[in-house]
């Protein structure tokens, strides 16, 4: 569960190196393949991929298959204008998979709910921590056992700033 | 069918920008200062209550700011840009059509939203009659109906549409952090009247329906604080016994006509609420397009002048080719500071372009010619300026008989040349940030650099300056 992100990342990168590889067989090893299989992330206009010239009398047999390119943009955020980074500071949500200087996509469209990696903001500081709720209670949890829960209490300063959807995480 | 507007206004734009990044900010006073952070451009209310007005310069609040610990910063527009456009964008999600007025204002045309919201009020706004209970029609002579119909329906058609501005209200709050305030009603101008009831009673949204208070809010309002109605024309209104929006309302249209002409009983049109002015969705032509600015320090010398002018010149003609647009009229001005106890100089020259153009070497040569030419020796100057106008469409620029003999190659050719070069200037400069690629005649330190020591993080236009959480 608390890796699951890193999982998924890690299936679509074999599964779109899958297709590239498939892709680069098909086609004419003479057009630059590399170029036409960057994943794009500048989200404008992307041309199909068919619109590249094609020798006539062998339409290529990939022709069927086209499916656009894939744009982590797209992948990634859900609501654009909801949408912010964050970078990460401090190892308590390191069993979560969130490590010092990370990144964080956080969308603040979404609800947060019992159990989702949220940025709180506590006494006029962002934090990120998981949110638990206890019938009445309300806690920010560390996924670190070096650190302890924070209860939030009626006269702390609190309100949930968004919630984390993705971490990046450079290797 | 009856319109429905919305303005939608941002409250203390740019201090909300500010403080969605640093939540601290929240129980301090804070301002935002102009360009070269000269004076106060935009602040929050506690600020206001502490007497600080839009416009005065810092200096003159300093002992002010010190003792309430306010909160000074200079305007960070990256910032501001982008969180307009995550305001508007998120707009976009409750209107049919939406107006972009300014940085922090947009109408919304409501009408066939409500629907998806509220069937029953939809209906109400489509038909009138529709939604009464049957046996009202029955036992009731239709006249008495007809008037129901304005009175009862009007109102339960606002408190629908009150409903629905709290939620647009609550939506771009939490998606973007940035307060709004909301005034609804059936015309554009109303609706600009009910968003400042919206803003000065703290409640968020209004939606004016019930007569009497219409009334009252009308009769609040003076009439040079109606939209669309000038210094000029209010100052005549209240020579002929109109004060009020409300006076101005209820006013004899031909007298309005023969004081203020059309404008003004589209005015009273509109107060009485029958729309005359539809939503502008296609942004109005550019008639020109400018860059003024205050040095950071005085400057003297012909020199540094040169480099500021260059650097204008590549700003405005980046503006002009991001419009598609060339200009074939350029103004240079040049100005002292007119507070101080200097020599006093100001002079400003308009260049007629022999081709227009958006191509910044050729820009930048006539504005340095023009600089030039109004220059002069022993003042400390404090803003310069270049404005470019007679703006025509870049793939119609009328060309000279004579130009094509200037060199190796025809026109076209040369001309697909600048455009190419233009085209990868831009692209660099947008993708690696603006200024990566600049004109040597730019100069490389500029000193004569507007102040901005306050400056907040880029939060979000820039990978090295995000906000930070602790973990």
């Amino acid at each position: 569960m608390r890796d699951r992100k890193k999982v998924l990342a890690s299936r679509r990168i074999s599964w779109f190196d899958k297709r590239t590889l498939i892709k680069q067989i098909m086609e004419c090893a003479s057009t630059m393949v590399d170029r036409l299989y960057t994943p794009d992330s500048s989200t404008k206009l992307r041309l199909p991929l068919y619109m590249q010239p094609v020798s006539a009398g062998f339409p290529s047999p990939a022709e069927d298959y086209i499916e656009g390119k894939l744009d982590l943009n797209r992948y990634l955020v859900k609501h654009p204008a909801a949408t912010f980074f964050v970078r990460v500071v401090g190892d308590s949500m390191i069993d979560a998979g969130i490590h010092p200087k990370d990144m964080l996509i956080v969308d603040r469209a979404i609800l947060p709910t019992n159990g989702k990696i949220v940025i709180a903001v506590v006494n006029g500081e962002l934090t990120v921590k998981r949110l638990r709720q206890v019938k009445e209670k309300l806690w920010l949890m560390p996924d670190n056992s070096n650190y302890q829960p924070l209860q939030i209490s009626a006269e702390m300063d609190f309100l949930i700033w968004g919630v984390v959807t993705t971490v990046i995480h450079f290797v | 069918m009856t319109k429905l507007f919305a303005l939608v206004d941002c409250n203390n734009f740019y201090v909300s920008c500010e403080r969605v990044f640093n939540p601290k900010l929240e129980n301090r006073p804070v301002i935002v200062l102009s360009n070269n952070d000269g004076c106060v451009v935009s602040k929050c209310d506690r600020a206001k209550q502490l007497g600080i007005k839009t416009g005065v310069p810092l200096f003159k609040i300093k002992p002010l700011v010190q003792e309430h610990k306010i909160a000074v910063f200079s305007s960070n527009y990256a910032l501001y840009g982008d969180l307009s456009q995550r305001v508007m964008e998120t707009l976009t999600n409750f209107a049919s059509e939406m107006e972009v007025y300014s940085i922090d204002e947009a109408f919304l045309d409501l009408s066939g939203c409500i629907s998806s919201f509220d069937r029953d009020a939809q209906k109400a706004v489509d038909s009138p009659l529709s939604i009464l209970p049957e046996w009202i029609k029955r036992d009731l002579p239709i006249p008495i109906v007809r008037g129901l119909k304005t009175e009862a329906l009007s109102e339960f058609c606002a408190e629908v549409a009150f409903s629905y501005g709290e939620k647009i209200r609550t939506t771009v709050q939490q998606w973007t952090g940035i307060p709004v305030s909301i005034g609804i009603a059936t015309t554009k101008t109303l609706a600009k009247i009910a968003n400042r009831m919206a803003k000065i009673s703290g409640q968020g949204v209004v939606s004016i329906a019930n007569k009497t208070e219409l009334e009252t809010a009308l009769a609040h309002t003076m009439v040079n604080d109606i939209w669309g109605i000038g210094r000029n024309y209010a100052r005549e209104l209240i020579e002929v016994g109109i004060h009020t929006a409300l006076e101005l309302r209820d006013a004899n249209e031909e007298l309005v006509r023969q004081v203020i002409g059309i404008q003004g009983v589209r005015a009273v049109l509109e107060l009485r609420g029958i729309s005359c002015f539809s939503l502008e969705c296609l942004p109005s032509q550019r008639q020109g397009t400018q860059v003024f600015r205050t040095f950071g320090e005085p400057v003297k010398s012909l020199a540094e002048l040169k480099e500021a002018v260059a650097t204008y010149a590549a700003i405005a003609s980046e503006k002009l080719r991001r419009d598609r647009l060339a200009a074939s009229q350029m103004t240079i001005s040049l100005i002292t500071n007119q507070f101080k106890d200097e020599p006093q100089y100001r002079n400003s020259i308009t260049i007629k372009l022999p081709i227009a153009s958006n191509y910044t070497p050729d820009l930048t040569h006539h504005a340095i010619e023009g600089l030039e030419a109004i220059f002069e020796q022993g003042y400390s100057f404090k803003k310069l300026g270049i404005s470019l106008s007679g703006l025509v469409p870049a793939n119609q620029v009328q060309t000279d008989l004579f130009d094509r003999f200037e060199s190796g190659f025809d026109h076209v050719d040369r001309q697909t040349r600048k455009n190419q070069l233009m085209q990868v200037i831009d692209r660099i400069n947008t993708h690696m940030g603006s200024g990566t690629l600049k004109y040597a005649a730019s100069g490389t330190q500029a000193p004569w650099k507007a102040k901005s020591d306050h400056r907040s993080q880029r939060y979000t236009t820039n990978w090295q300056e995000l906000p930070i959480a602790k973990a």
